[in-house]
């Protein structure tokens, strides 16, 4: 049995603690956030934050979030409504797939949360490890300064 | 966008996707063949004829649109949407969409080749005019009052001097159950509400806060998680394997064979994957050398027997002067990945009642349907493919493959669904590549550097084996007890279609000859990839013609428009060259500037795309320090949809250009992650400009393949002026670079 918070709520989870933290939130807790990309941490389509310190979920187990906390993309939401930063990239259509966004949103939060007015090139950098293939790159970075400046 | 419109568009998608599963009125077969005197009608509207195929009103005082075309991340949703609720006069938020549904939605065939916008939008929009007379009509008759004069206010119609009545009040049973005719006109677009207007896109805020957006996040009840053993190679063959050890392990359920098909089914995703790799470990499989390797690829389509030698365009020059001098270059562009960065997935049960339904993010619902039941020996009835959104594609990666992967599992487990998603590893090595080409051109001048003759030869293996009904373009119906062949691919279409397009140069040349080795043996499996032969001979006659005009001391802009008699042509390439800055440019010192152009086609969007570039001679890296592109595009349904498709196919060509190469040795494909298949960067993504040409009342041209081409071309350019070398082989990485600048 596995217990950690999960956007703030508490579960305990009773499967192999070696699972990968991704498929766990994906097939048992319901979590659409976070996805398959690589399973070898390259792209960042399955990012989650920990503690709110960005981590590839599909290259860690289960175990290594017990007592923890976890935020997915569901957890950024304020009662439904769609946080400052993913309201701008709705603003932005900072998507063409969308696939990517997930994990682009929790990047860009972890580099929010710790420098509050990135400049472009700062949030290139963050962004680097994450990749898009549908070329919204420009417009994720607007998004991103975007909710930067409506704080 | 200062147009952008911010509806509420939550509800759109309610019917959309499989939440749609209990919406499921079967239709009267909408696919019939028109009798020969019946109207031509626009778009896919010809082929499916019945006005209620696209629309229905309903009770809820919402509108169902019904298209064929499925959203690939292009915005096809939201722009049909536009036409629809302009026509038909009502609030955009009323409208409920169904996409690609076997079941239930008219068949526009495969949603690829730009072709979203020509065929469906105008099968909207005319089903939409139609639908709204036909209201007014019954308006009529009801209240008494003559249709001409009538106004309609979002569903509301109101008679000239007093009286009115909804859509939903005339109109909840037969109504639209009738053929167009083809004699109600559209509005003229300064009567429209949202086209021309920037509409958020009715899918993205879904996908930006966690809900259910893609097949990927279905979870029906007692789902059960397949993986697909492939064998070592193509060609190799299973020689042996023991089930046993692998029936037993943790959460497996089941072990698939079926010839040299191999699969687990178990109850956890993790645990097919484990399962997977122990059955790969156990199998023993023959295995052949027979490739060609990477580096042998230019040399292998030069050398190898073309199945056919097309001439796609043959026009010597009538009589004149002999050429004073003759040109010719050789250009290469390697095997590109889709790489989607979701793998693909579906998931497929098998009902009591016998039908397999397989909730796909296939581009050929229909299609890929028949060659499934084909391969599964049912009758077509029994199977249904159903739309949901995958990861972007960019062309026919493996989603009908793991379509059929699902519908395989699953009559192995009757009555529970299973899905499938590949590894990465799975998706990068077997999914079907955009085909390596070479491309020789030749040109005769004058005396002073004008094009005389012109010719292109495109040596080229297939660009289409999308499952077209035929289950040996599934791949693993090759590996069956029962295999099916890869039907022969064919080039398709009329000269210019597939490998050959874009192969004819839009200059007006004097002479121009275009011949296509159209080669059928595949080293590698191949298939459509955005553009198709567009990227590869469009970066060949962009170059060219820019290796001319250097030659001939001419402006690469001033040089082109010699020859580009087509006025939205040169008018496409007038307003990159303006936007960009050309007439003032200043050449500094590691710099360079290049253009490139091309009509989608050469019957679809015009787009040309100026960028500039520093070259860094010690290390061969090349940035991109900015870029602006033109488009042309017809009339401009949803401006910042344009600019989203052009911006995205140009960043994803400057990865192909600067990037990226299949890379395979004699057996096998190497390129297996992110890593050994590395693809652009935030850090490396240009500011990029795109200049909208918009042209009210004229024909929708498609977009999403518009700026690959041209992209490409620029880049080398640029590289080029730079440097003062002319690289002709891609990508340019910095190996390539360097190793160029000090030869």
């Amino acid at each position: 049995m596995i217990a950690f918070k999960l956007n703030e709520k508490d579960v305990r989870i009773d499967v192999p603690a070696t699972a990968p933290l991704l498929a766990v939130l994906s097939n048992d807790l319901g979590i659409n956030g976070a996805k398959f990309g690589c399973g070898k941490s390259q792209c960042g389509a399955c990012a989650v934050l920990v503690d709110g310190e960005p981590v590839r979920s599909c290259a860690t187990q289960l175990s290594a979030v017990s007592g923890r906390s976890v935020t997915t993309l569901e957890g950024l939401t304020q009662n439904g409504k769609p946080s400052k930063l993913q309201q701008a990239f709705i603003d932005e259509q900072a998507a063409q797939c969308g696939y990517c966004a997930s994990g682009m949103i929790i990047q860009a939060q972890a580099l929010l949360d710790r420098n509050p007015n990135p400049s472009d090139s700062e949030v290139r950098t963050a962004l680097n490890g994450n990749l898009c293939r549908c070329g919204a790159h420009n417009r994720i970075v607007r998004a991103v300064l975007r909710a930067a400046k409506e704080g | 966008m200062d147009d952008r419109m911010n509806v509420n568009r939550r509800s759109l998608l309610k019917g959309a996707g499989y939440v749609a599963l209990a919406f499921a009125i079967p239709l009267e077969s909408s696919a019939q063949s028109p009798a020969v005197e019946k109207p031509r009608l626009p778009g896919s509207l010809q082929n499916n004829r019945n006005i209620s195929a696209w629309i229905r009103i309903n009770a809820d005082k919402t509108v169902t649109l019904l298209i064929g075309k499925v959203e690939l991340g292009q915005g096809i949703l939201t722009a049909v949407a536009q036409i629809c609720a302009d026509e038909l006069d009502i609030d955009f938020e009323r409208l409920v969409l169904i996409s690609g549904d076997t079941l239930q939605t008219p068949n526009e065939g495969t949603t690829a080749g730009s072709f979203s916008m020509p065929q469906c939008g105008p099968a909207v929009r005319q089903a939409s005019a139609e639908a709204r007379k036909i209201m007014l009509d019954l308006a009529a008759e009801k209240l008494g009052k003559p249709a001409d004069g009538m106004t309609v206010k979002d569903g509301t119609i109101t008679a000239a001097g007093g009286g009115s009545v909804t859509y939903w009040d005339l109109s909840l049973g037969k109504a639209l159950e009738r053929e167009a005719t083809g004699q109600v006109k559209p509005k003229p677009a300064s009567e429209h509400r949202y086209v021309g207007k920037s509409v958020g896109r009715i899918d993205i805020p879904a996908k930006m806060i966690g809900e259910v957006a893609f097949v990927h996040e279905m979870r029906p009840k007692g789902m059960l998680y397949g993986q697909v053993v492939r064998p070592p190679t193509y060609k190799a063959k299973l020689a042996s394997v023991d089930l046993a050890p692998i029936e037993k392990m943790a959460g497996v359920v089941k072990v698939v064979r079926n010839g040299s098909f191999l699969a687990v089914i178990a109850q956890r995703d993790e645990q097919s994957i484990i399962a997977a790799k122990a059955l790969f470990d156990a199998a023993k499989w023959d295995v052949e050398k027979a490739l060609p390797g990477a580096d042998g690829m230019q040399d292998w389509l030069l050398n190898a027997k073309p199945a056919r030698k097309i001439e796609t365009m043959k026009k010597p020059r009538a009589g004149g002067d002999p050429a004073v001098k003759t040109v010719e270059a050789m250009y290469y562009r390697p095997y590109h990945m889709h790489a989607s960065i979701g793998t693909s997935c579906a998931i497929a049960t098998l009902d009591p009642d016998g039908v397999t339904t397989i909730q796909t993010h296939s581009q050929s619902v229909f299609e890929t349907r028949q060659a499934i039941a084909r391969m599964l020996g049912v009758d077509l009835a029994k199977v249904r493919c159903q739309h949901v959104q995958g990861a972007g594609c960019y062309g026919h990666n493996m989603a009908d493959d793991a379509a059929a992967d699902a519908a395989l599992l699953a009559q192995a487990m009757p009555g529970r669904p299973v899905r499938i998603q590949y590894t990465r590893e799975g998706e990068h090595r077997w999914e079907p590549y955009g085909s390596a080409m070479v491309l020789k051109a030749k040109a005769g001048l004058d005396k002073d550097g004008n094009v005389l003759d012109w010719d292109l030869d495109i040596y080229s293996t297939p660009h289409g084996t999308r499952p077209g009904g035929q289950p040996g373009n599934l791949l693993s119906a090759r590996y069956l007890e029962k295999p099916f062949a890869p039907p022969t691919p064919g080039n398709n279409g009329a000269p210019n279609y597939a490998a050959d397009r874009n192969g004819i140069a839009l200059y007006d040349f004097p002479g121009q000859n275009v011949l296509t080795h159209f080669i059928t043996d595949m080293p590698l499996r191949v298939s459509s990839t955005r553009g198709l032969g567009a990227y590869g001979n469009v970066f060949a006659i962009e170059s060219f013609i820019d290796e001319l005009a250097r030659a001939a001391n001419v402006d690469p802009v001033e040089y082109r428009l010699r020859f580009l008699k087509d006025e939205r042509a040169r008018d496409a390439v007038q307003k990159a060259a303006d936007a960009f800055g050309w007439s003032k440019w200043q050449k500094r010192e590691g710099r360079g500037r290049g253009i490139g152009f091309a009509r989608y086609k050469n019957t679809a969007g015009y787009c040309a795309v100026a960028l500039e570039v520093e070259v860094n001679r010690r290390n061969g890296r090349i940035r991109v320090l900015r870029a602006v592109a033109s488009a042309d595009s017809g009339h401009i349904v949803n401006p910042d949809g344009v600019i989203n498709q052009i911006e995205g196919g140009l960043i994803q060509s400057l990865s192909w250009t600067l990037k990226e190469e299949v890379k395979f040795d004699d057996t096998r494909v190497t390129s297996d992650d992110w890593a050994s298949y590395p693809i652009l960067t935030f850090s490396e993504v240009p500011p990029i400009e795109v200049v909208l040409i918009d042209r009210p009342g004229t024909p929708f041209l498609g977009t999403g393949e518009a700026s690959q081409g041209p992209t490409g071309a620029a880049l080398a350019n640029a590289v080029h002026d730079a440097t003062g070398v002319r690289f002709r082989r891609l990508p340019l990485t910095p190996d390539r670079v360097r190793a160029g600048l000090s030869a």
